[in-house]
C-alpha cells in the first residue's frame, strides 16, 4: 500500500509513540513570532529552562505589530528580542529586516520539501506548499518545540484535491481556495491535511501555491501541501544549490522523494474543474460564506486592503497595480498595501509598482501582520466594509464591528476604484 | 490535576471562533491574567451578555460543533482559564484549539450530536450543573429542582494523560 506526502513525513520524523494513535514528531524548524512566543518564554523562565533544543532550528520574527504602536507591543518585541539574543538564535529578524513571518521565512529558504514545521500561528499551513508538513500550534506546543524540539499529532488523514482545466482572465489562486473552502465548509478538513493536485496546480508558482495552502486551515486542515516539484526547486535553487552540487535534476529527483505515492490511500478525493470559476468574495462572517462578485450589487466599501501572508507577495503586488495603475481610489475609500517582506517592498519600489500605488491614493506600509487580524496599521471602525486579500472575515477581525470581504488582490485592486465590490473582470 | 465541573454556560451556535473568544487586540498583553476582563468578548450570539456577573460563576462551557476555529492563539484556553472555565464540551472542536485545551491541563470534550441536543433542549440554562468524573469519564448535569442527566464521554489515552499530567510541558519534560 502506498503512502501520502504525509505519512512519508510522519514515518521519518517519529520519535515516540506514547499512546496508540498520538505520534510525537522531531520538528525541523521552528518558526516564533512576537504575539504567541513571549508567554512561552516567560514560561520556560519560570522553570528554569531559558534554553532552546537547537539555536539553528529555531527561527523568530516580529511581525504582527511592528514597529510597535504601545507599551505592551513594544513589551512583547522587546521579550523575543532579547530572548533571541540570549539563546543565540541568529535567525531573528528585527524591525528593518522583518516581515509577515509566512511570506519572510520561506524567502528565506528555510522551509524545504519533507520538513516538519510548527509555529504558533494558525496560518503555518502556508508552508506546505513546499511539500512540508507545517502546522499552526498554540503557545504550549511552541514552548515545548522549542525546549525540546518535538510535538504531538493524531496522524492525519488526508483529503486530495485535483483541480483540473484552466484559470479564467481575473481569476486567481485565491478565487481557487475561497472555491475549495466554500466545498469543505469550515471544519470539512478539520484533523485532515488538504493535497492540491493537478494541472492547475501544477502550473502555480511558488506564490500562488502558499496563497492556496495559507487557507487550508479555513477548512480546518491542519495543513495544506502540494507536491514539490520544478517549480519548487528553482524557487529554493539559491538555498540548495551547493548542496545539490548545481544539479537541478539530482534536487528533483531528491523533492520528488517526498511525492504522496500513486496507491496512496485517502481518506476522501475532490475533483474541481476550475475552467468555469469566477472571481469569488466572502460575504458573511464564515470563510465559506463565498459568492461571485458580479452577484454582489453595491456593496459599498470604506477600505482596501492588499498585503497578509495570503496575498502579500510581490506577484499579488504586480497584479492589483496593473489594475490600479492610471486610476484613483474612489472617493470617499482608503487603500492600505502593505508588501509582505522588506525584499517584497524593495522590489515593488524598482518596479514601480509602490509609485503606482501612492499615485491612486494608496497608502503603502512597512511589511507587517497588523491590519489583518485588527491590531494595527489599518483598523476597521463599527460598520465600516473592507475589501481585503486577508484570509479570515470573522466578525470583528479588523476591528470591532467591521465587515471583511476576503477577495484576490485583483478583486480588491477593481473593488477600490469601483467604491464598492467589484468584479475585476471589467478592470483588466 | 485541575478541578472541574461547576455551573455551566451554554452557547448555542456553531463555528464560535477564537476572535470571539478573545478578540486579537487582547493578544499584545503578556499575562494570561489580563485576558480575564474580555472573555467572549465579541461573541455574535443573540441575547448574551459578556459582562453578565453570572458568566463569572461559570465552570463548564457546552456549545455546538467546530468551537475554537480559527487561530492557533492559546490566549482563548487562557481566556477561559483565568475565569475558571477548565471545561469545554462540544459536538466538535477545531484542532489547535482543542490540543491547545489539553495541552493546558484543561479538557475539549466532544459528544456526539445527539448527546449535545439533548443537553440543549432538556437543561435549564440558568440553573444547570456539570459534575464531571474523570476516571469514570461520566458527565452528570443537574438542573431545576432534582432533574439530572448522565452522558458518558471518551478522552483519547495521550489526551487524558495530558489532563493527569497538568499539561503538555510537564508531560515531554519528564518523558524526552
Amino acid at each position: 500500500m502506498g503512502k501520502t506526502i504525509t505519512q512519508k513525513i510522519f514515518d521519518t520524523h517519529v520519535k515516540d509513540e506514547p499512546f496508540p494513535g498520538t505520534k510525537v514528531l522531531s520538528i525541523d524548524v521552528v518558526l516564533c513570532h512576537e504575539i504567541t512566543t513571549p508567554i512561552a518564554i516567560a514560561d520556560l523562565m519560570a522553570r528554569g529552562k531559558d534554553r532552546v533544543f537547537d539555536a539553528s532550528k529555531i527561527k523568530a520574527v516580529i511581525d504582527h505589530v511592528t514597529p510597535p504602536k504601545d507599551s505592551k507591543s513594544a513589551t512583547q518585541a522587546k521579550m523575543l528580542r532579547d530572548w533571541a539574543t540570549r539563546n543565540n538564535i541568529v535567525d531573528f529578524f528585527d524591525i528593518g529586516y522583518n516581515g509577515v513571518c509566512h511570506a519572510l521565512f520561506p524567502e528565506k529558504g528555510f522551509i524545504r520539501p519533507g520538513y516538519t514545521v510548527i509555529m504558533g500561528d494558525s496560518h503555518t499551513c502556508t508552508h506546505g506548499a513546499f511539500g512540508a508538513f507545517a502546522a499552526g500550534v498554540g503557545t504550549t506546543d511552541l514552548e515545548v518545540g522549542i525546549l525540546k524540539g518535538v510535538c504531538a499529532f493524531r496522524p492525519p488523514q488526508t483529503i486530495r484535491i485535483d483541480v483540473a482545466g484552466k484559470l479564467a482572465a481575473g481569476v486567481f489562486a485565491k478565487d481557487v481556495i475561497l472555491e475549495v473552502i466554500r466545498t469543505l465548509t469550515v471544519n470539512g478538513a478539520t484533523d485532515r491535511v488538504i493535497e492540491f493536485h493537478g494541472q492547475v496546480i501544477d502550473a502555480m508558482t511558488m506564490d500562488e501555491r502558499m496563497t492556496l495552502c495559507n487557507m487550508a486551515v479555513e477548512a480546518g486542515a491542519t495543513s495544506g501541501l502540494c507536491m514539490p516539484d520544478a517549480e519548487t526547486v528553482d524557487y529554493l535553487w539559491p538555498f540548495v544549490c551547493g548542496q545539490y552540487k548545481n544539479d537541478r535534476a539530482e534536487a528533483l529527483a531528491d523533492f520528488r522523494k517526498w511525492h504522496s505515492d500513486p496507491d496512496a490511500v485517502y481518506d476522501k478525493r475532490i475533483a474541481i474543474d476550475v475552467t468555469a470559476l469566477e472571481p469569488v468574495a466572502t460575504v458573511g462572517y464564515k470563510p465559506d460564506q463565498v459568492k461571485k462578485l458580479r452577484e454582489l450589487f453595491d456593496v459599498r466599501i470604506d477600505q482596501v486592503y492588499i498585503g497578509s501572508c495570503t496575498n502579500g507577495r510581490l506577484s499579488d503586488l504586480r497584479i492589483a497595480a496593473s489594475i490600479v495603475k492610471g486610476t484613483r481610489l474612489a472617493k470617499g475609500v482608503r487603500g492600505i498595501v502593505s508588501p509582505a517582506t522588506p525584499k517584497i517592498f524593495e522590489e515593488a519600489m524598482l518596479e514601480g509598482i509602490i509609485k503606482t500605488f501612492m499615485d491612486a491614493g494608496y497608502c503603502v506600509t512597512n511589511p507587517t501582520c497588523g491590519a489583518c487580524l485588527g491590531m494595527s496599521n489599518g483598523v476597521l471602525a463599527e460598520g465600516e466594509v473592507c475589501a481585503s486579500t486577508t484570509n479570515r472575515n470573522f466578525f470583528g477581525r479588523m476591528g470591532k464591528g467591521g465587515m471583511v470581504h476576503l477577495m484576490s488582490p485583483a478583486s480588491a485592486a477593481a473593488s477600490g476604484i469601483a467604491g464598492k465590490l467589484a468584479d475585476p473582470r471589467e478592470y483588466l | 490535576m485541575k478541578t472541574f465541573g461547576g455551573p455551566v454556560l451554554f452557547l448555542d451556535r456553531s463555528d464560535i471562533n477564537t476572535d470571539e473568544i478573545i478578540p486579537a487586540k487582547y493578544l499584545n498583553e503578556v499575562t494570561k491574567e489580563a485576558l480575564g476582563p474580555h472573555l467572549l468578548e465579541d461573541l455574535k450570539l443573540p441575547g448574551f451578555e459578556p459582562k453578565a456577573p453570572s458568566l463569572g460563576n461559570c465552570r463548564v462551557v457546552a456549545t455546538r460543533a467546530n468551537f475554537g476555529c480559527g487561530s492557533s492563539r492559546e490566549h482563548a484556553p487562557w481566556a477561559l482559564e483565568v475565569n475558571g472555565i477548565t471545561v469545554v464540551i462540544a459536538e466538535s472542536f477545531a484542532r489547535i484549539f482543542r490540543q491547545n485545551m489539553f495541552n493546558c491541563g484543561m479538557m475539549a470534550i466532544e459528544l456526539p450530536a445527539d448527546d449535545i441536543n439533548g443537553l440543549f433542549s432538556a437543561c435549564d440554562p440558568a440553573s444547570t450543573m456539570c459534575d464531571v468524573d474523570f476516571h469514570e469519564e461520566t458527565l452528570i448535569f443537574s438542573w431545576g429542582k432534582g432533574k439530572s442527566k448522565s452522558v458518558r464521554f471518551a478522552l483519547n489515552p495521550f489526551d487524558a494523560a495530558l489532563v493527569e499530567a497538568g499539561g503538555w510541558v510537564e508531560f515531554a519534560d519528564a518523558r524526552y
